[in-house]
């Protein structure tokens, strides 16, 4: 089989300029997915059934279902209600972009408010127990003490969730979009190059997921200094 | 010997505690006067951290009445939060706030609670410090610090508050051996000042010296309380002897 490093050099230019949706899509649907977690955490752990309850359901539907196909029901779906179409959001979620940023964010939401649980749940009771007896409100030991550990204990998962989304934001294409994986698959159609196109497209995939570890990398050693060296 | 004295500043009378079915406390009576020094000490599972956890209610008692320097404890927070700012807590394994220096450490509760200004809390954290000799690592992190440094920073964190009362839960068994008295000679010096504290540990030396009651704990219930050299020499039950036997042994 032939390699066509020409076409290579050729098409990588091109799929370079959809890095810009794709981290569009990344940054806007890590930030909304944050704040969206950080609620649903915060409704799930309020001790009230109330509030506990719908976020189980929630987190477990869009775990439990694929990506893919929550991008489609926005996608294809949702325009057929009409309440959709005389809502606010319908200049949002007329555009693909939109329907992307919402799938990818109530997907990501749903994965990264389990991530903080954990830490939350990681934090030693001990801790909690020397902030009440210090006279400490419940509010007070939360934003003080378990917030602080728990963004540490969460963040390696948080930072392969990350890359999740990063690897999500590829369904973007399936929904018309040219984001870099829409603009390999466009060539594709054009050139019929899959092998060489989609190497190339991995290859910067990749160098993407590097960068993402490294900067996570380099918070996560800033934010445990304070941890004895466990080597 | 409970008829609530009004010099008593920790009042328990019939306590009972109960975890699911268990029963970790069983009509607990005990009186501690303003300044007075006990130590609490018994087999493990006897019921001991319980006891003293249900003073500053990080434990919940079940029936009876607690009563902390003039506040009963009941399900109304207002009262939780005055008896926790005046009862300082020192527990087996330190629970200093890894995320913080020392000197934060102490800072926390005085401007969270107190209000304190940046400044004032600043300098009571220092002087603290000073009192259990490590003021030189103040910018340090918990993890940096050997056991008994820990400890002592655990001891000026509860100090920093002011407290009244100061409990003890077996503060030096997660220490090593030469670490033991650095410790001991801090919870010496502040029963010295007339602090009144209750310290559960095995300690007997300590118990001997400092105590002016010491209660024995079994099962739930409080055996015996008595002055150290009655205590000591004079043992009335069957299980304080056993349990004394055991400790002094060697
Ligand atoms: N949170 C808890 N849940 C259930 N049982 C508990 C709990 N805390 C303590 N206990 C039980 O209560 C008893 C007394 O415990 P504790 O007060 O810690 O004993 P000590 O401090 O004397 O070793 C033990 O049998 C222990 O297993
Ligand atoms: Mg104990």
């Amino acid at each position: 089989m032939s390699f066509d490093i020409a076409l290579i050099l050729d098409s990588i230019p091109k799929m370079l300029m959809g890095i810009g949706l794709t981290l569009q899509l990344l940054f806007l649907s890590a930030a909304l997915g944050l704040t969206l977690a950080i609620i649903l955490l915060l409704m799930r752990i309020s001790g009230r059934w109330y509030l506990a309850a719908p976020t189980m359901a929630y987190i477990y539907i869009f775990r439990g279902t694929p990506i893919l196909v929550q991008i489609f029901i926005i996608y294809y779906g949702l325009p057929q209600l009409d309440f959709v179409r005389d809502s606010i959001f319908w200049p949002i979620l007329r555009e693909p972009f939109g329907c992307a940023i919402l799938a990818l964010t109530l997907n990501t939401g749903a994965y990264v408010s389990e991530i903080l649980r954990g830490g939350v749940l990681g934090v030693d009771r001990g801790l909690k127990e020397a902030g009440a007896a210090l006279g400490l409100s419940t509010t007070h030991r939360f934003i003080y003490i378990t917030t602080p550990i728990a963004i540490r204990l969460a963040l390696p998962a948080y930072s392969n969730d990350v890359i999740s989304l990063m690897k999500s934001t590829a369904l973007a294409s399936t929904i018309t979009l040219l984001d870099m994986t829409g603009i390999a698959r466009t060539i594709v159609a054009e050139t019929y190059a899959p092998y060489e196109i989609f190497m190339s497209l991995m290859v910067i995939y990749l160098i993407l997921t590097w960068m993402i570890q490294r900067s996570f990398g380099w918070v996560e050693r800033c934010m445990s200094r304070y941890v004895r060296e466990e080597v | 010997m409970n008829d609530g004295n009004s010099d008593d500043i920790i009042h328990l009378e019939n306590v009972n505690k109960f975890f699911g079915t268990f029963q970790a406390l069983k009509n607990i009576n005990l009186s501690v006067r303003k300044g007075e020094r006990v130590v609490v000490c018994g087999p493990s599972g006897s019921g001991k951290s319980t006891l003293i956890r249900c003073i500053n209610r990080l434990e919940e008692h079940n029936s009876g009445t607690i009563t902390v320097n003039g506040h009963e404890l009941t399900d109304d927070v207002k009262n939780i939060d005055a008896v926790r700012r005046e009862v300082g807590m020192v527990f087996q394994d330190f629970n200093l706030f890894p995320h913080m220096t020392v000197v934060k450490n102490l800072m926390l509760a005085p401007k969270l609670v107190r209000k304190s200004s940046r400044s004032e809390a600043y300098e009571t954290a220092m002087r603290y410090l000073e009192r259990v000799k490590i003021p030189e690592q103040a910018d340090k992190y918990p993890s940096q610090l050997s056991g008994g440094q820990q400890q002592r920073v655990a001891i000026a964190r509860a100090l920093c508050m002011n407290p009244v009362i100061m409990l003890f839960d077996e503060p030096t068994s997660a220490l090593d051996p030469e670490m033991i008295s650095e410790v001991l000679d801090v919870m010496t010096d502040l029963a010295r000042d007339g602090m009144t504290m209750i310290c559960v540990t095995h300690e007997m030396g300590f118990a001997r010296s400092v105590a002016d009651n010491v209660v024995f704990m079994d099962e739930g219930e409080i055996v015996e309380m008595n002055p150290p050299k009655e205590f000591f020499d004079n043992p009335r039950s069957e299980r304080t002897r056993l349990f004394l036997s055991q400790v002094l042994s060697y």
